[in-house]
């Protein structure tokens, strides 16, 4: 098929609207402006107040704990699950992994926060967010890792029973070796899904504890100061090499070629 | 004490049965191949040997002993798996410790069994390749070495040489007699490929639809196969419709309609009466002009339709006055003769009296 000019505009167009809000988020945090209109002059005042702004520091000091702790226990519950799934073929359970994902966040959110609270009878903090975390994310590994598990030759865990390794063995042997790119890519998912969490973060959190994306949207709520601009372009580089860390260990899957 | 039997084994899957009630007994040191279509149940037999499906009915004895609950990894015996199943993730020389290494064998141990292993299949230079880096016939090498590195009683090979393109078929058939005497493990093998069968076996089983056929060595599988499966699977052969007049010292008087009396082997459980074919190899049948046939016991008019001219030999089908056509195979000893007859003409054809079997409908 020859390819007209019309797609590469339309392309363009997608590419600008995705980028778009996001290139002037970044540029503007270089502005020697308090204001996000016009630009004056380059700077690194923003990043410099950020790095003395001690709630700052807390709430983002908060969320990679609880990002490296979600993603952690994300990783281990999803890939467990991955493997069942792989296993035993059921279409319930697969399906009841993926729902989290697909789940409107709002919902999700809710009704975590009904069951910490009226079940659970719990305090929400630091916990009750960790634990909503690993909730929306063990999806995202599973599905990875069971995608993995699926482009593996059957036969190779067969051979490997085969030669006398225990099912302990295979797995230690043979499986995991296999699917750890997908569970290494799997973990670092759900550490960029946590980190920048919002929704289901505002839900679960109480009254005491601040995240990063609590934080920025307690700021913006009184005025957006490039401060803002500067922590948002600091949490989309990190969400950054995350993705790019991740599609290096696990290429095949989330290039979509599975 | 046979080394490996089965008794009356039976799997299905659902009401289909796979494999059903087969019996084999398979001796130390035997090559022995399993010969069906696809789909005959070969790989289900292969399977439930090495413990990876498990018998619905009937036993699998290893040295006697039912090995009907013990796990595949602990069973003496390993598969060359179709898809060699070669750990991508692990060196050759990995690859072929690892059955070592599960075993829990001393580390110097490993490394001298692990030299002889690489040596036994030529790949010493190869120890530390990868497997997408190694060709067809070596990853296949590989996977024999890692199947035989820790001795098994038994090895199982599920259509191992299919892969490869002809030629290398060849050489590995060659590679896989040798290692066989070599190492002196009994093979179990399994192919749809009759000639392959007949080339590598001290025995082989006929499988069809999940039952033996028959067992025999190849030599007299192709001689004397007992059915028309068995007749028509192995080789080329001719069969001709027809009837016992009777059974006479040392011989079968055959009756074929519009053809005349055909003189066989006598064989067992034939009575006259009796109807079925009369099968035979295309070699073992002579054309020529009346005066040279003569001396033959069955010796009849024909003319050729086709001849097939396949540079060591030429395959003519003659067709026989009652109809029937007949496949006669003639070596081209003299080279540039290859068109002895030509089609449309009118010659004889004739076979010993000792030639071709007679088989029930
Ligand atoms: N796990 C299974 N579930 C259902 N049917 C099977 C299974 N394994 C094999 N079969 C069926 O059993 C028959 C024999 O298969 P197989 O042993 O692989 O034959 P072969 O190796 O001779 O080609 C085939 O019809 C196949 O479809
Ligand atoms: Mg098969």
């Amino acid at each position: 098929m020859r390819r007209g000019p019309w797609l590469w505009t339309a392309a363009l167009a997608a590419y600008a609207f995705l980028y778009l809000p996001l290139t002037i988020v970044v540029i503007y945090s270089f502005n020697d402006s308090r204001l996000n209109a016009e630009w004056v002059g380059f700077t690194w005042h923003w990043y410099h107040d950020l790095f003395h702004d001690e709630d700052m520091l807390i709430a983002a000091g908060n969320s990679l704990l609880i990002a490296s702790v979600a993603s952690l226990s994300a990783t281990l519950l999803g890939t467990m699950a991955g493997l069942a799934i792989h296993r035993y073929d059921l279409k319930l359970l697969n399906f009841m992994v993926l729902a989290p994902v697909a789940m409107p966040e709002i919902l999700l959110g809710v009704s975590l926060l009904l069951f910490f609270i009226q079940v659970l009878n719990l305090t929400l903090g630091m916990l009750s967010i960790v634990l909503a975390h690993i909730t929306f994310s063990i999806g995202f590994v599973a599905v990875i890792v069971r995608a993995q598990l699926t482009s593996i030759d059957e036969s190779l865990f067969e051979a490997a029973r085969d030669l006398g390794a225990s099912p302990w063995e295979t797995f230690r042997y043979v499986t995991f070796p296999l699917i750890l790119p997908a569970v290494i890519a799997g973990g670092l998912m759900a550490f960029t899904l946590s980190i920048d969490d919002f929704v289901v973060t505002f839900f679960t959190a109480g009254v005491g504890v601040q995240t990063l994306p609590l934080r920025i949207y307690s700021m913006i709520k009184i005025a957006v100061t490039p401060e803002v601009n500067a922590v948002s372009t600091l949490l989309m580089l990190l969400t950054l090499c995350m993705i790019v860390l991740a599609s290096r260990f696990a290429p095949d899957v989330l290039k979509g070629k599975t | 004490m046979a080394l490996l039997e089965l008794r009356n084994v039976t799997r299905r899957f659902g009401d289909f049965a796979a494999v059903d009630d087969v019996s084999l007994s398979i001796e130390a040191g035997e090559f022995f191949t399993l010969l069906g279509p696809s789909g005959s149940g070969k790989t289900t037999i292969l399977r439930m040997i090495a413990g990876f499906e498990f018998p619905d009915a009937g036993q699998v004895l290893l040295d006697g002993k039912d090995l009907a609950d013990i796990p595949a990894e602990k069973r003496p015996i390993h598969t060359v798996f179709q898809s060699y199943a070669l750990f991508p993730h692990l060196t050759v020389a990995e690859n072929i410790s690892f059955p070592l290494r599960m075993a829990h064998r001393e580390p110097a141990d490993i490394r001298q069994h692990l030299k002889d292993a690489l040596e036994q299949v030529h790949l010493d230079a190869k120890a530390g390749k990868f497997p997408h880096e190694l060709s067809g016939g070596e990853k296949q090498r590989v996977a024999l070495a890692r199947a035989l590195v820790n001795r098994p009683r038994l090895l199982l090979l599920d259509e191992s040489l299919a892969a490869l393109d002809a030629k290398l078929r060849e050489e590995m058939q060659v590679e896989l007699i040798n290692l066989q005497r070599e190492v002196g493990i009994t093979f179990v093998f399994v192919t749809h490929a009759q000639a392959e069968a007949l080339a590598l076996s001290h025995r082989i089983a006929v499988i069809n639809r999940g039952k033996v056929e028959q067992v025999d060595e190849p030599a007299r599988l192709y001689g004397f196969p007992r059915n028309r499966f068995v007749a028509d699977f192995i080789g080329q052969i001719t069969m001709i419709p027809a009837q016992v007049e009777q059974v006479g010292h040392g011989h079968l008087h055959l009756k074929v309609d519009g053809l005349g009396e055909i003189v066989t082997p006598l064989q067992q459980g034939v009575a006259a009466g009796d109807r079925g074919v009369f099968a035979i190899r295309p070699e073992q049948v002579r054309i020529g002009v009346q005066a040279e046939l003569a001396e033959l016991k069955n010796h009849f008019s024909g003319e050729v339709l086709s001849l097939l001219y396949q540079g060591d030999v030429s395959v003519y089908r003659v067709g026989l006055t009652n109809g029937t056509m007949i496949e006669a195979l003639l070596p081209n000893s003299a080279p540039g003769r290859a068109e002895l007859f030509k089609v449309g003409a009118e010659i004889r054809v004739g076979w010993r009296h000792d030639a071709g079997v007679f088989l029930h409908e």
